[in-house]
């Protein structure tokens, strides 16, 4: 086939990125080629529109071992233990076919961590909907939460949970991201960059398909209303292969047979053979012929740019072939040496015994475009007037709407849907600040968090950025463990927009800020942009995965109030910051205005002191102030613990509605034992740390002298209603 | 006192019961499923996870594997044999315990806690659940949903051979803890000679006092108990 316009404009590359190929490789590609630079210089694969702004992100602490670039990141949390984990985006693919999109979504995820030699311990998810309300949301988080479920429960992974909202800026983009966390031996991680030339190139695991072909640059473009005609370009997922594939590669990583290992993801074999020998500064020669296929008649450019899933590329020492193909023919998967290393630094594709693509890997990877792309800074928004009258809203019928609302609902629904206890290592389940799991045989934990905040971001980028970061650390805090590193998937509309990608610049700032003064760094994560239908992009979302390490595990905290009897503390200045709360949102109705500002320097403070607390005994549950305010936070352990507050406003000068649904940062609530407050009182006072009682824990109910008087029973039944009523 | 727990291609809860058996002192071998050849076991445990991916049927393939045969054997000569979640459905497909599990009522995977009251305590599983017969453990399935005629669900009843039912926090062995849909809330049964437990729930998984619980424990040290003499 003849190349032109048309089809260039179809494989999703610009009139000059072609004049760029061109000049690269010094002749028109054929289309197999044209396939291939399709698929290596999508936004997806190349980082194009974000690589500028990515390198600004601190990467390194003492901790970690390796940062953004490899198939996942990597943190030591000590005796010789490593922690391997990633976060990563399938919205494209979800939105179009959620079963699916969503299970291979876990499952790649997966891949990229036991890529990496470590056995997965957790996954968590943040999924973001549409309206309730909209035609499509039901089926789309019917089809998201079984397809999540679907696959990790085959693979025999424990799900922590995350998170679930709903937004309309969704509606025709849904969110579907999916964090993985493995643990490792420090000196057993094994790496994608190549080694040594004439070594033999293996494909792994399924056979490949004509299934998710373009995925990659599907992803890359927006939608529009023909959105449903992009099917064919979602991969199908098998989750039972890929538990095969875990165990193999595995057991062929207890010994030094491998050198080099990379799964097939976005972009298939493609970018796994590109990355793996560009990193290694080498060439590659792959025999079509080889490739395992699914179907017959597969043609170069099919193999080459399939997304079939289950698929891994090995290079290894001479001499390994045969142990390493005995071991995955016990686990029936496929083997097959197709190809080797070589020192042209060339790609070349032999098919039928003819070059079919002879490519040099610099124009795939170094040459590729990098853009400096356009952007405009957001409006700095203005202290707008308060809405009128929200201070004669009554607290108690506030309190039940926030509760019932779909975004502050208890979750269950969703995370029965996943097997949280399998391995017998899970000690926090989904619904706590963060998920906990034990490092199996020993005495330590990591906890891990998922967080989002779109109104905060869409409001003010920067800020928003900011607070997310901070929002995780503090949910780390909340369960007695030391944060140490956090992977970001970032998520926005086209970033040819100077709005959009105003917004990305400004988010990558507030992130940066915060991981920076937090000693809390970036070591992996993806971007996804062109989350947008018609025109309208999604709010911003980034995404923060953070993990952290509980020492000893007899130093976990949870939030659920303990006993009858203890008084109720909050650490951190209360400054009733309403706007971009639950309750303007909720209550009244009204979005405009900022979202709160954050301290880093108190959120440090904070966060190390409650840290301090939790070690020395002196506190029996934790729970960060976060989007609801003091109000809803309380009301959270009190339902969690079955066990009521006695609550009083302190010496303020705030009203009430602003102290307790203010959504400042930096806060937590703590229930402390009074033969404590003493010891607590003192250690806080030479901390110069703000704190201040607001009451008591009692029995069955919550209770505010004039204001709020609700049984226990009825605020679990509010909080449960939406989910029941929205999924019989 | 040895056990053997049998490794199939897709089983996921293999290592977690092994870990509770070596935890109460049960010496125990994995045993790939195309062993021909059983090592010598007082107990063969069939693991819980998704053996052939759940495809065709759950439980179906894998009880066809080549060591099953060694398995039914096994039984014949009266070894005790568990089976947990997915090694209950493998129980039910190769015969040796009757009825069938229908996928859940609300056709959803469902992972969470639940009650169960035991039934039946003069059984080697169940011995020192004597003490305490309200108990709490993981479910976590997609096809727990027990069904059989109102024939064999009178037998089992009559011969009481039904060793765990779901129940409510006091006991209660009504339809509103019933999480899947189950016949008379049936959680776990036993064969007539009750060497054979398949049950749904997971005791593996309860078996650490500082993670969850241990009610799981105590069906391991019953089995320990009773391997001893």
């Amino acid at each position: 086939m003849k190349i032109n316009s048309h089809i260039i404009k179809q494989h999703g590359i610009k009139t000059n990125e072609y004049k760029k190929i061109v000049k690269l490789i010094g002749r028109d590609p054929n289309m197999l080629e044209l396939g291939i630079f399709s698929a290596m210089w999508n936004e997806h694969c190349s980082y194009k529109s974000s690589k500028k702004y990515l390198k600004t992100l601190p990467t390194k602490n003492d901790k970690v071992i390796q940062g953004p670039g490899e198939n996942a990141g990597v943190i030591d949390i000590e005796d010789n233990d490593a922690i391997v984990f990633k976060i990563e985006s399938h919205n494209h693919p979800s939105f179009i076919e959620p079963y699916q999109g969503a299970a291979t979504g876990v499952g790649g995820i997966l891949r990229d961590v036991f890529t990496m030699g470590a056995r997965p311990i957790a996954t968590l998810n943040s999924i973001h909907f549409g309206d309730p309300s909209h035609k499509k949301t039901k089926n789309l988080l019917n089809g998201v939460v079984s397809g999540i479920g679907g696959y990790g429960n085959c693979m025999g992974i424990p799900n922590l949970g995350g998170e679930v909202k709903f937004n309309s800026s969704y509606n025709e983009n849904i969110l579907v991201n999916a964090m993985a966390v493995g643990l490792v031996k420090k000196n057993k991680i094994f790496y994608s960059k190549a080694k040594g030339i004439n070594k033999s190139v293996i494909y792994v695991g399924s056979k490949t398909g004509r299934d998710g072909i373009h995925g990659a640059s599907m992803a890359s473009a927006e939608f529009d209303e023909n959105a449903e005609e992009k099917k064919p370009t979602v991969q199908v997922g098998d989750p039972f292969t890929e538990k095969l594939l875990l165990e193999a590669c595995l057991e062929l990583m207890k010994d030094d047979s491998i050198i080099s290992i990379q799964d097939m993801g976005a972009a298939g074999l493609t970018s796994s053979s590109i990355e793996m020998s560009s990193k290694g500064n080498l060439g590659i020669e792959i025999d079509m012929n080889k490739v395992p296929c699914r179907e017959e008649n597969m043609t170069p450019y099919e193999m080459m740019l399939s997304e079939s899933q289950e698929r891994m590329l090995l290079i290894l020492n001479d001499g390994k072939e045969e142990s390493a193909r005995k071991i995955f023919m016990r686990w029936g998967l496929d083997f097959s040496v197709i190809g080797k290393t070589t020192d042209t630094k060339i790609l070349v594709l032999t098919f039928n015994d003819q070059v079919v693509a002879n490519l040099p890997l610099s124009s795939l990877s170094t040459d590729a475009p990098l853009y400096d792309r356009k952007w405009k800074k957001n409006i700095e928004l203005k202290k707008i007037d308060l809405p009128k009258k929200f201070q004669s809203e009554n607290l108690s019928k506030s309190l039940k709407k926030i509760l019932l609302s779909p975004n502050n609902s208890e979750k269950s629904w969703v995370w029965e849907q996943y097997d949280n206890t399998v391995m017998g290592d899970t000690i926090q389940i989904p619904g706590g600040d963060a998920g906990v799991v034990r490092i199996h045989g020993k005495n330590k934990a990591i906890a891990i968090t998922v967080d989002s905040s779109t109104d905060y971001c869409l409001a003010d980028p920067t800020s928003g950025g900011k607070q997310i970061v901070c929002e995780a650390w503090r949910n780390l805090i909340s369960v007695g463990a030391n944060p140490i590193a956090i992977t970001n998937c970032l998520n926005f509309g086209n970033p040819e927009k100077e709005k959009v990608m105003g917004q990305f610049v400004e988010t990558i700032d507030g992130i940066k800020q915060a991981c920076q003064y937090l000693n809390f760094p970036v070591v992996s994560g993806n971007v996804s942009f062109y989350n947008e239908t018609n025109n309208n992009s999604i709010s911003p979302t980034p995404t923060i995965g953070g993990v952290g390490l509980i020492k000893n595990v007899n130093n976990m905290m949870t939030s659920n109030f303990k006993e009858v009897g203890n008084c109720i503390f909050i650490i951190g200045k209360t400054l009733g910051h309403l706007y971009q709360s639950e309750f303007f949102k909720e209550v009244i109705h009204f979005n405009d205005g900022p979202p709160p500002k954050v301290n880093l320097f108190n959120e440090k403070n904070n966060g190390y002191a409650v840290l301090d607390l939790i070690s020395k005994n002196l506190v029996e549950s934790v729970h960060d102030v976060s989007s609801g305010g003091i109000l809803l936070s309380l009301v959270e352990m009190c339902i969690k613990g079955k066990i009521g507050a006695n609550i009083s406003m302190p010496k303020t000068n705030l009203n009430k509605h602003e102290y307790y649904f203010g959504e400042d940062q930096s806060r937590y609530i703590i229930e402390v034992k009074i033969a404590h407050v003493k010891k607590l009182e003192k250690f806080l006072a030479e901390r110069s740390i703000f704190y201040e009682e607001i009451g008591k824990t009692q029995k069955d109910e919550i209770y505010m002298e004039k204001e709020l008087k609700i049984n226990i029973n009825e605020l679990v039944e509010l909080n449960t209603n939406w989910f029941k009523k929205f999924n019989t | 006192m040895k056990s053997s727990v049998i490794v199939f291609p897709g089983s996921n809860c293999d290592r977690d019961v092994a870990v509770a058996l070596e935890k109460f002192k049960i010496k125990n071998h994995m045993v790939w499923h195309e062993e021909s050849i059983l090592p010598k076991s007082d107990l063969v445990v069939l693991p819980g996870g998704f053996s052939y991916g759940d495809y065709l049927r759950t439980g179906c393939i894998a009880s066809k594997s080549k060591i099953i045969n060694e398995v039914i054997k096994h039984s014949k000569n009266g070894g005790l044999i568990l089976g947990i979640c997915n090694g209950f459905q493998i129980l039910i497909e190769t015969g040796l315990l009757p009825g069938t599990l229908l996928r859940n009522k609300k056709l959803r995977f469902i992972s969470k806690n639940v009650f169960l009251k035991v039934e039946n305590v003069n059984n080697v599983f169940c011995k020192y659940y004597k003490e305490k017969n309200l108990i709490e453990l993981p479910i976590a399935h997609n096809e727990g949903n027990y069904f059989a005629n109102k024939y064999l669900i009178e037998k089992l009843e009559d011969l009481n051979l039904i060793a765990f039912k779901y129940c409510d926090r006091e006991g209660k062995t009504e339809n509103n803890s019933n999480p899947n849909g189950s016949s008379n809330n049936i959680a776990g049964i036993l064969n007539e000679n009750k060497n054979i437990l398949g049950m749904m729930p997971h005791p593996e998984r309860m078996i650490d006092p500082y993670l969850s619980g241990e009610d799981g424990s105590i069906l391991f040290k019953s089995l320990f108990e009773s391997l001893l003499k």
